[in-house]
């Protein structure tokens, strides 16, 4: 089963379309009236009398050949007459008229039945922001909840990571083809989703991603899911443009809190201050989706510390080195080798400069 | 008349002997020194000629050819001036050339006939007293360095009159010597002292581990955390030189002419070369090989302060002297071995802008960047470091009210005795600590608890320690076990040992996912 031909074309009008749709380009607010204008009208309002042009080129479409090209390249094609297609995306104006994707499509299905959040934020994050989106996508996935982001450096990037370790479905919306590795450096991370969760894109294979591009994916993300969750983001981030369409389509908006005098969370403190839901770990979100305590997050009891260990726990996180924070009570080789300890069964963490950080659990 | 004087030149750290013939004979009036001569050498002409006439000798006006053997050395440098002044003499007939005939002469001259100290002269010592000569007749400023070699004969000449008198037996002055051992205890200097450091326990303590396994150091932190006032203190708590070590450094700083007005080097050296090094300058080199910041530091502390900015081909030329304790230079005729036996300690920011990780500042960094700076981290170069360690600035209280801790002196009485038992242990292997142990040593010597074996177990499966990375960290919980003097590795060694381990490497665990 495939995507109808009508369907493929609109996908592939948009390929064709993009170049000229940047020039008209009026911000991210109004890029979802734009995208819900017919084929005719788009073309009318994009390219005026010069849509001779792009007439003919549509006209050489062949949806039978587009679509063994998808197959080709490994990617399945869904579109709003395929009972698969999320029913998520069918409520919206500008809903997306191909999807093509890599992974099972029956997944998408089963998208439909369980509630699906984006975990969205900075592409230079914190290694706080990095652990929040890391812990927060690996308890919910646990819990069963769909954790859907862009697969961009940084927050998004964990997200998925963090879904990925909680065995459940994670989601990467891709802004050019789903079959462009982007970024580069993120490839190995796009094979996995591809072979574990699901890569998709309403552009056609090989399509390669423009400033447009970008805002456009983020209006699917904030369209599949119910929760659009922001983890870090400076005033003007992306992330804030997907929790702006998120408002848009009626979806609910959270955020992280992050350092007040932080600049990444300069973007989830407005967003707060708006009226957006607290997040301070996944029990939140399972609350906003399900109400109050009705699904806990699924963590073993916390193992049972000594008041020396906990005492080392306190200190992580406090600033300076935990050796230093307990330089008048205990021995550093004590601290250290209970640090280890610690990390050894999970509570705490070392970012890249080796540094501690109390894990969530 | 035909006389010749025996001096030496500097290759290397060695010293080769080499001979200054001089022939003076009726004709017209010249001066050819031949021998592979560079231009210092040549210009030797001009200092002999106005030394010998302001001290009071005669200067032949005859036809004088010099020449340098053996002829396909090069020699390079001022040194063979007060050799060539005494063959000249004894040539043109004003001194007797017997009492040439059983020392040796090194020194150089100025205009007004004194005799200057040159480099190299214990190098040059230590060749004279296993040769054929039984005295060596040096300037009086290198009179004490050259009589640290033991039996033989130092005569020191402040000028190249008193050189003259010596050879023609008029003045006899009495033989320099030195109590070395004296020299080597004598009383320190203002030495950085750990007890300056405010706060930094963590450091403080890492740096002492190191010194007693001798372990490599990586530290990570962002910039002013104190990174290189610590690794500074590290000479502070090594066990002090011995004397065969002090001579050792001498040598090499004497040949680079570092000694700074005293004898023998009592200190182990600490050298923290600019990142902008060139690679032979940090190894060595030139066409007449001279010792580079490796070679000055050894038996000391090499610090390469921000080692991600050194170019790749300077880390990458300190491979040899991390894997075989010294360097060699290869030129065509002959090659030079520096000694190069030193303690590494590398520092870096976490990122370019050093605010990665940073909790009161954002980094303001690119991925690429941070990637590209990753890169440089994880080279070949850092497979010799055994210990990583995260450096954060002390925070405000610890400033002002912090505890300094311990003086170097109380540190590096737990470091000796540490070092002694690895020494027992590894006797007869030819490898002093517990860094150099092979990986069959430490199979052999860090003989684990079942709750060391356990932690060890735990680590492998929660953070993922390499093959590399499991030996390193028995090597580190050795010396840890080495400090506590416990005979068997525990469970608290393992774990101090691994929070020491090389870093978590996101990028590498991503690929290989």
């Amino acid at each position: 089963m495939r995507a109808c031909a009508a369907c493929l074309k609109r996908a592939h009008l948009l390929a064709l379309l993009a170049p000229w749709l940047m020039r008209g380009y009026r911000g991210p607010r109004r890029l979802p009236e734009v995208l819900a204008l017919g084929d005719d009208d788009l073309l009318d309002a994009v390219c005026g009398s010069k849509r001779g042009v792009l007439d003919r080129r549509l006209e050489g479409f062949d949806a039978d050949g587009a679509s063994a090209e998808a197959g080709r390249k490994g990617l399945a094609t869904v579109c709003p007459h395929d009972l698969r297609y999320p029913n998520a995306l069918r409520s919206l104006r500008d809903a997306p008229a191909a999807l093509y994707l890599r992974g099972d499509p029956d997944d998408i299905h089963t998208m439909t039945g369980q509630p699906a959040v984006a975990v969205v934020g900075s592409r230079r994050a914190s290694p706080y922001g990095l652990e929040m989106a890391r812990s927060l996508s690996r308890e919910l996935s646990a819990c069963g909840v769909t954790v859907i982001s862009g697969l961009a450096l940084g927050i998004d990037s964990a997200a998925h990571e963090g879904a990925l370790d909680g065995h459940g479905l994670t989601v990467a919306v891709m802004p050019g083809g789903a079959d462009v590795q982007y970024p580069r450096s993120k490839a190995a991370l796009h094979a996995r989703i591809g072979a574990e969760g699901i890569v998709l894109s309403e552009m056609p294979p090989g399509f390669r991603p423009m400033t447009l591009s970008f805002p456009a994916r983020n209006r699917i993300m904030a369209g599949l899911s119910a929760l659009t969750v922001v983890v870090e983001g400076a005033r003007g981030s992306g992330s804030l443009i997907t929790a702006d369409l998120a408002q848009v389509y009626g979806r609910e908006v959270a955020a992280v809190p992050g350092q007040a005098t932080s600049a990444l969370a300069a973007g989830p403190l407005d967003l707060l201050r708006d009226g957006a839901h607290l997040v301070r770990g996944a029990q939140d979100v399972l609350d906003l989706l399900y109400g109050p305590d009705v699904v806990k997050v699924g963590m073993q009891s916390p193992p049972r510390l000594s008041p020396q260990m906990s005492e080392i726990l306190d200190a992580v996180g406090a600033g300076a080195s935990p050796e230093e924070v307990l330089a008048g009570s205990m021995e550093p080789a004590q601290v250290l080798a209970g640090l280890t300890e610690l990390e050894l069964i999970g509570l705490v963490r070392r970012d890249d400069s080796g540094a501690y950080l109390r894990a969530v659990p | 008349m035909l006389a010749s004087a025996a001096t030496y030149a500097v290759h290397g750290v060695e010293a080769v002997e080499v001979t200054v013939e001089a022939d003076v004979r009726p004709g017209l009036p010249s001066f050819t020194i031949v021998g592979l001569p560079d231009t210092a050498v040549r210009e030797s002409r001009e200092r002999v000629r106005a030394a010998l006439v302001n001290s009071g000798w005669e200067f032949p006006l005859q036809r004088i050819t010099v020449n340098l053997a053996p002829a396909d050395l090069r020699k390079a440098g001022p040194g063979f001036d007060l050799a060539l002044a005494a063959a000249l003499l004894a040539a043109s007939g004003q001194v007797s050339a017997e009492r040439l005939g059983d020392v040796a002469v090194i020194g150089e001259v100025g205009l007004d006939g004194s005799a200057r100290a040159v480099r190299g002269a214990l190098a040059m010592a230590d060749a004279c007293a296993r040769g054929r000569f039984a005295g060596l007749i040096v300037p009086c400023e290198s009179a004490p360095e050259a009589s640290l070699v033991d039996g033989l004969e130092v005569l020191g000449v402040a000028t190249l009159r008193q050189l003259g008198d010596l050879l023609a037996g008029i003045a006899r002055p009495d033989p320099v010597r030195v109590d070395r051992a004296a020299l080597l205890r004598g009383p320190g200097g203002d030495e950085l002292d750990l007890d300056q450091v405010r706060g930094h326990v963590a450091a403080k303590r890492a740096l002492e581990v190191a010194a007693a396994g001798g372990h490599n150091v990586l530290m990570i932190g962002p910039p002013g955390s104190g990174k290189s006032m610590l690794a500074r203190r590290l000479p502070s708590i090594l066990p002090p030189l011995s004397l065969d070590e002090a001579l050792e450094v001498t040598r090499v700083h004497s040949v680079a002419g570092l000694l700074a007005g005293e004898p023998l080097v009592r200190r182990r050296p600490f050298r923290a070369p600019h990142h902008s090094i060139s690679t032979p300058g940090l190894i060595g080199g030139g066409s007449v090989p001279t010792p580079g910041e490796v070679s000055l530091a050894t038996r000391g502390v090499l610090f390469l302060d921000e080692v991600a900015e050194f170019s790749r081909a300077a880390l990458e030329a300190l491979r040899q002297p991390l894997e075989e304790g010294c360097i060699r230079i290869t030129r065509s005729q002959r090659t030079a071995r520096f000694p190069a036996t030193f303690s590494f300690v590398a520092a870096a920011n976490p990122c370019p802008c050093g605010h990665r990780g940073d909790p009161r500042r954002a980094c303001r960094c690119t991925q690429g960047q941070i990637d590209r700076q990753e890169s440089r981290l994880s080279g070949p170069l850092l497979d010799r470091v055994d210990m990583v360690l995260n450096v954060q600035p002390p925070a405000r209280d610890e400033l002002i009210s912090g505890t300094t801790g311990e003086p170097s002196r109380a540190v590096r009485e737990r470091v000796v005795a540490a070092r002694g038992l690895q020494a027992g242990r590894l006797a007869g292997t030819g490898v002093h600590a517990n860094s150099e142990m092979t990986n069959a040593m430490v199979e052999r010597h860090c003989g684990l608890t079942t709750a060391g074996r356990a932690a060890l177990r735990s680590a492998h499966d929660r953070v993922g320690l390499s093959a590399r990375g499991h030996h390193r960290v028995l090597r580190v919980a050795r010396t840890l076990a080495d400090l506590e003097t416990a005979d068997r590795v525990d469970r608290h060694h393992v774990l101090q040992a691994v929070a020491y381990r090389e870093r978590p490497q996101s990028r590498a665990l991503e690929v290989a996912a």
